[in-house]
């Protein structure tokens, strides 16, 4: 009963014949009649939109950045976030922002999306004493809170948008390991991947053919809320001091400037940033929680 | 049960020597010559012979991992290298800070987000509901730095309400005995101090329970309602029991279970959370000790407090399986 749905659910293109539409359109189909995840969806794109168009149409000029004339002038027309302590126009900064923010945490939660599932993999395949020492190296990973191993080791590396890539990769990575382990234990004996070994497919073929794809639902739905994840911790190097380096705009690092003048009353400064963060972070979180219930029918909605 | 309990003490071990490792390995993640970098400007030929000395760098690795282990299990955290004082010293004189910080948060955030979550599971769909799930969905998005900041901006700067920094007004007076302000004015009935200290308690507790709340509140609402669609509330139910009764009586008392470990799980949270908020609102616990130890190098600082924050949370997620295993005997090892 379990095996029949599960399988039904995420057997990629069945060479069964047309018994029902491919799961992913059905899947898609029921994500976008919700509306959580239509508007996580919304969201998700604008910003996207906004971190791949903004390079290609304005390029970001540190040094000709700025007017120091204009220096923490509230919103105008002009400047419809107003400006920064240096003068900047905070609507430019805010968009070029995306681009480096959002880059960073997806770029991050690749890396621990690869890195992880071949963890879990070849931990939940091979087993025995190489499951034991992968797992418990992800135990040790765990023991810390995220946020703080990933600011620890940017403070000892020194910052910088390559050492928070790397932290940020490394403390999303056990999510990743334990979730592919968790799929592969639990196809790995099902009839379809014991008949492939028993037609004599190859290790690596079962592993990449049948059970790689039967994994991949509950990695889909962790990489969204990996990457919500990772925006926050990216901000929260960048706040620190320890992501992105001025002038290189970034939200987290915006704030950190912001913070520092704040009693001058100027709201606007940390206003827009954090809202932008925010919005991201939800915009993921929606579209994670939309994910969840859209790609396994079994859950009911909430 | 107290076999499982020694059998998942013995797990922990194999961890924490894992984090010690880690931690260990911190100072050769520092580029090019450690003494050099910590020593910056500081630098001179005797103090980076001391400082490598100190530091063990000339041996082999592994006796520089047993020299630092030995001292770790002897309470030696290290020495400051900008301030000289030991690591450990003051971690205690800055830990209950933190504490009362984040112990405050937590009540606050179980104290809502339990009756809130409640609601929300015997309500489910109302207006209520919906409103409060997409809260709890911000709340788990929300940047605790951004919303420290608001909250300061609202209620300190623009609204002059409530203090935005330090846990007591500068001219108030106190010695407090422990490093806990609150509990010491309490038994000291020092009732001026008790109501400063909880006025600067208020923001960056608001700020450090956000996540927290919306984590337990989701929580709590998932695990009523997998309970009250069990069968054994349709029989309480059926017995004609009283609504109030049947939720308060059978089906909480199962769904709280999830709810504590949760609650458990959230500790590592607020201590790394505690870095954000303790340095918005110059708040001197070991959070904005870690911070200012990043600004000004001091390595032994940010390794030292990595290490405990790390070795509590595995304590206390310890504390909380033993304690689930308790309150439910059906879990067995």
């Amino acid at each position: 009963m379990a095996t029949a749905e599960a399988a039904a659910v995420s057997v990629p293109a069945p060479a069964i014949g047309r018994r029902s539409a491919h799961p992913a359109a059905a899947a898609w189909r029921r994500l976008i009649a919700s509306p959580v995840a239509r508007a996580g969806l919304v969201i998700v794109s604008v910003f996207v939109l906004m971190a791949v168009v903004t390079p290609l149409v304005h390029f970001y000029d540190a040094k000709t950045d700025g007017n120091l004339a204009l220096r923490l002038k509230p919103p105008t027309l002009a400047h419809p976030f107003g400006t920064d302590t240096l003068g900047r126009d905070l609507v430019v900064r805010m968009l070029h922002a995306t681009r480096v923010t959002l880059g960073l945490a997806v770029s991050a939660v690749a890396v621990a999306a690869l890195v992880g599932s071949l963890i879990g993999l070849v931990a939940g395949y091979v087993g025995e004493r190489i499951d034991m020492v992968l797992m418990l190296g992800m135990d040790i990973l765990l023991a810390f809170p995220g946020t703080l191993l990933a600011i620890a080791i940017v403070a000892m590396m020194g910052p910088g948008l390559r050492n928070s890539l790397f932290a940020i990769s490394l403390v999303s990575i056990p999510a990743y390991a334990r979730l592919s382990r968790a799929a592969v234990l639990s196809v790995r004996e099902q009839e379809f991947v014991v008949a492939a070994r028993g037609i004599g497919g190859s290790g690596l073929r079962v592993l990449l053919g049948h059970i790689v794809p039967n994994s991949l639902p509950p990695l889909i739905v962790q990489t969204t809320l990996s990457v919500a994840f990772a925006i926050l911790e990216a901000a929260a190097l960048g706040f620190l001091g320890l992501g992105a380096q001025p002038p290189t705009p970034e939200w987290g690092a915006m704030l950190a400037d912001s913070y520092k003048y704040f009693t001058s009353g100027a709201w606007w400064v940390f206003l827009f940033p954090g809202a932008a963060i925010m919005l991201t972070v939800l915009g993921f979180n929606l579209l994670g929680d939309g994910l969840r219930d859209a790609l396994d029918p079994r859950l009911g909605p909430g | 049960m107290t076999r499982y309990a020694i059998g998942r003490a013995l797990t922990v071990i194999p961890v924490l020597v894992g984090v010690s490792l880690l931690v260990f390995g911190f100072v050769h993640l520092i580029p090019g010559d450690p003494a050099l970098t910590m020593l910056g400007e500081r630098a001179t030929p005797e103090k980076v012979l001391e400082i490598r000395a100190r530091l063990g760098l000339d041996r082999p690795l592994w006796e520089q991992y047993l020299l630092y282990m030995g001292k770790v299990l002897h309470g030696d955290l290290g020495v400051s290298i900008v301030r000289g004082d030991p690591v450990a010293t003051d971690l205690w004189r800055r830990f209950p800070a933190t504490v009362e910080l984040a112990g405050t948060a937590i009540i606050l955030a179980t104290l809502i987000g339990v009756p809130l979550g409640m609601v929300c599971a015997v309500w489910r769909n109302s207006l209520l509901d919906s409103l409060a799930r997409v809260g709890a969905l911000t709340g788990v998005s929300m940047p605790i730095f951004w919303l420290g900041l608001v909250l300061a901006w609202v209620f300190g700067v623009q609204l002059g309400l409530l203090p935005t920094g330090f846990r007591l007004d500068s001219e108030t007076t106190f010695r407090p005995v422990t490093n806990f302000v609150i509990p010491d004015a309490l038994l000291q009935r020092e009732w001026a101090v008790l109501g400063d200290a909880l006025r600067h308690l208020i923001l960056p507790a608001v700020a450090l329970a956000t996540i927290p709340l919306a984590v337990i509140t989701r929580m709590t609402r998932a695990s009523l309602l997998e309970e009250l669609s069990r069968d054994y509330i349709r029989t309480a139910q059926a017995k004609g029991l009283s609504q109030v009764v049947v939720i308060a009586r059978h089906g909480l008392q199962n769904a709280l279970l999830p709810v504590l470990t949760v609650i458990g799980l959230q500790t590592g949270r607020l201590l790394a959370g505690a870095i954000l908020t303790e340095t918005i609102f110059s708040w001197p616990g070991i959070g904005l000790w870690v911070y200012e130890s990043i600004e000004s190098r001091d390595y032994a600082i940010v390794q030292g407090a990595t290490l405990f924050i790390a070795v509590i949370v595995v304590a206390v997620n310890l504390v909380t399986d033993v304690l689930y295993a308790v309150a439910d005997p059906r879990i067995k090892y």
